[in-house]
């Protein structure tokens, strides 16, 4: 008996697999985007940049069912890009892949701020030093801009995990709470909270949630100092 | 391979129109901070854009406004040699070296890269990293790194400036090599006299973004209505060859059958030296002194006085070594009786003749292909 209060359950390991699944996959999918439009938002002049700046911003400051009721107009079976995926065999509404893309877009701002941040601060005269040197615009963002910006690229990205990991609002308004498919963390440990006895399940669950975030935290903090090192080898 | 730059670019309220050809070697863009310099050599790079003009070197044009022809950076097949060096501080100097090396075709790589590592010293720096390196470590590589590209043009902003005297001192021969052995035109912008005298084949004087004048190095830094610096830039470029180092510390030049004593140089007995005379440093006698302690004595006709604003007079001397100018005060030139057709001797004390005056190469450029 000692035992079960300790150590999951079937349905509880189900769900934390289930969350690393959507928050690993959340941020990989945003990581490339992010680079694009983090990029263009640190380098760039265009019009519409402050819009697309506030868009960028916008899962930030809206209440997170808000943003998940959009993704469900949009995406839902019935919304304009959900009716496109459905034949596809693409669908996301009501699906661990829906849970992702809201997980993802809740991350995306803490994402493109740490970004645009080191690309920020990379000093441009290092671009234009690998332009005189024969580099085209492609090759100097990888060879110039992405490594330097390697830290704030791994920042973000722990933190949209952790945020992905997290995120409850978007998710169960979007995908509802169906477990072993859109069933997360948060979203069991509210299921867990809403019945009798529930409350040691839930705070098993709590646990592994401290931990798996602290541990991103610490995780994206020694892969930050050694990358600072390598860059300075004193 | 000639360059022909002709220039018109706005920035804000500051318009560079500058027109110039330049022969081979080294041409130094001469001029105050503020005067135009950098905006110049960046338009050429195409890092800026100008408004109007045409830069041509050799036979590539590089703009030229009239045709719609404007290579980007990347295709002008530069070496660009900036003041703070900009390594790429995530990349090992031997990546460093090689970064523009790979952008080219195979087939127009110099097969240099060992020469390069051995000129520059570089050898046992290959896998450092930027950040550990010194001011003067940093650029050497990054003249290396420039050299590498294979280039058909080097420039060159203010490569010393950020950089203390002893590692000026390191790197100025380097560029004396580049200019004498590469045959690579170089643009190489600076303010500082002594930068003009060891460096130029050519000067071409900058002033609020207009070309004031274009010659060699003794004439420009000699000629007080030019030098863009202020009157302590003045000075006279004399050629020399190095005859024998004495055991005191002193080395022995033949400048037109004068023998002229400066502080040791490390160079081999025979080689053609060039050297700056600041003119304030010169004294001027109207006979042979005698009971001085000052070593070089250069007889001479005064060539002409020009009295400045101040109590200064410029008095240029025709010499055997070739048009030394003094800086003295008016009162002293008309004490001694100076006048142009009278004897004169030039007196320069041999430690007033700094390490960063005298270098190795000729002092005079092919100018007659302007």
């Amino acid at each position: 008996m000692q035992e079960s209060y300790l150590w999951l359950g079937p349905n509880e390991w189900l769900a934390v697999r289930l969350s690393i699944k959507v928050a690993f996959w959340a941020t990989l999918i945003s990581l490339p985007l992010g680079v694009m439009v983090a990029y263009s938002l640190a380098r760039w002049t265009f019009p519409g940049k402050q819009i697309l700046n506030g868009l960028v911003h916008l899962p930030l400051i809206l209440p997170p069912v808000v943003t998940g009721y959009l993704l469900l107009l949009t995406f839902g079976p019935m919304g304009p890009i959900g009716r496109l995926l459905e034949p596809l065999g693409l669908s996301v509404a009501f699906r661990w892949t829906g849970a992702s893309l809201a997980a993802g877009i809740m991350g995306f701002p803490l994402l493109v701020r740490s970004l645009r941040l080191s690309f920020e601060l990379i000093d441009p005269g290092l671009e234009r030093a690998a332009a005189t040197l024969g580099a085209s615009p492609a090759w100097i963002f990888m060879s110039v801009s992405l490594p330097l910006a390697l830290p704030g690229l791994l920042a973000g990205s722990m933190l949209a995990f952790a945020k992905a990991m997290g995120e409850f609002g978007a998710t169960i308004t979007f995908v509802a709470n169906i477990p072993g498919e859109t069933q997360t963390l948060p979203s069991a440990i509210y299921a867990l909270l809403q019945v009798p006895g529930g409350e040691a399940p839930a705070l098993r669950l709590i646990l592994v949630s401290v931990v798996v975030s602290f541990s991103a935290l610490l995780l994206s903090e020694f892969l930050n100092r050694r990358l600072a090192s390598g860059l300075r080898r004193t | 391979m000639n360059i022909e730059i002709d220039l018109r670019l706005r920035q804000g309220r500051f318009t560079l129109d500058a027109t110039f050809s330049a022969p081979s070697g080294l041409t130094v863009i001469f001029g105050r901070s503020g005067s135009g310099k950098t905006t110049l050599i960046n338009a050429v790079a195409g890092l800026l854009k100008p408004d109007r003009g045409r830069i041509k070197v050799g036979d590539t044009v590089l703009y030229d406004a009239a045709s719609k022809i404007s290579l980007p950076t990347r295709k002008r097949r530069l070496g660009y040699i900036f003041q703070d060096a900009r390594l790429f501080p995530h990349l090992s100097v031997q990546r460093n070296l090689l970064y523009g090396r790979r952008l080219i075709p195979a087939r127009a790589r110099g097969d240099d890269l060992d020469h390069v590592i051995e000129m520059l010293g570089l050898a046992s720096l290959l896998n450092q990293y930027p950040a550990h390196l010194s001011g003067g470590e940093r650029q050497r590589v990054a003249i290396g790194r420039a050299l590498l590209a294979s280039p058909d043009l080097i420039l060159a902003d203010e490569p010393l400036a950020a950089l203390d005297l002893p590692r000026k001192l390191e790197i100025l021969p380097y560029f004396e090599r580049i200019r004498d052995e590469m045959g690579v035109p170089i643009l190489y912008v600076t303010h500082s006299a002594a930068e003009v005298a060891r460096l130029a084949t050519t000067v071409v004087v900058l002033d609020r973004g207009r070309v004031t004048q274009i010659g060699r190095a003794g004439e420009v830094l000699s000629d007080p209505n030019v030098v863009p610096t202020g009157v302590r830039s003045l000075g006279s470029v004399l050629q020399a060859t190095l005859v024998k180092h004495h055991d005191d510390g002193l080395s022995e030049l033949d400048a037109g059958g004068v023998a002229l004593f400066v502080p040791r140089v490390d160079r081999p007995p025979g080689t053609r030296m060039r050297m700056r005379i600041s003119a304030h440093e010169v004294i001027l006698s109207n006979r042979m002194p005698e009971g001085l302690s000052a070593l070089n004595v250069i007889p001479g006709t005064v060539e002409s006085i020009r009295a400045g604003e101040g109590p200064g007079a410029l008095v240029t001397l025709t010499t055997p070594s070739g048009p030394i100018v003094g800086r003295i005060t008016q009162r002293s030139a008309n004490q001694l009786g100076l006048a142009p057709g009278a004897q004169a001797f030039a007196v320069v004390k041999s430690v007033a003749i700094a390490p960063e005056d005298i270098g190795g190469g000729r002092a005079n450029g092919p100018l007659d292909t302007l």
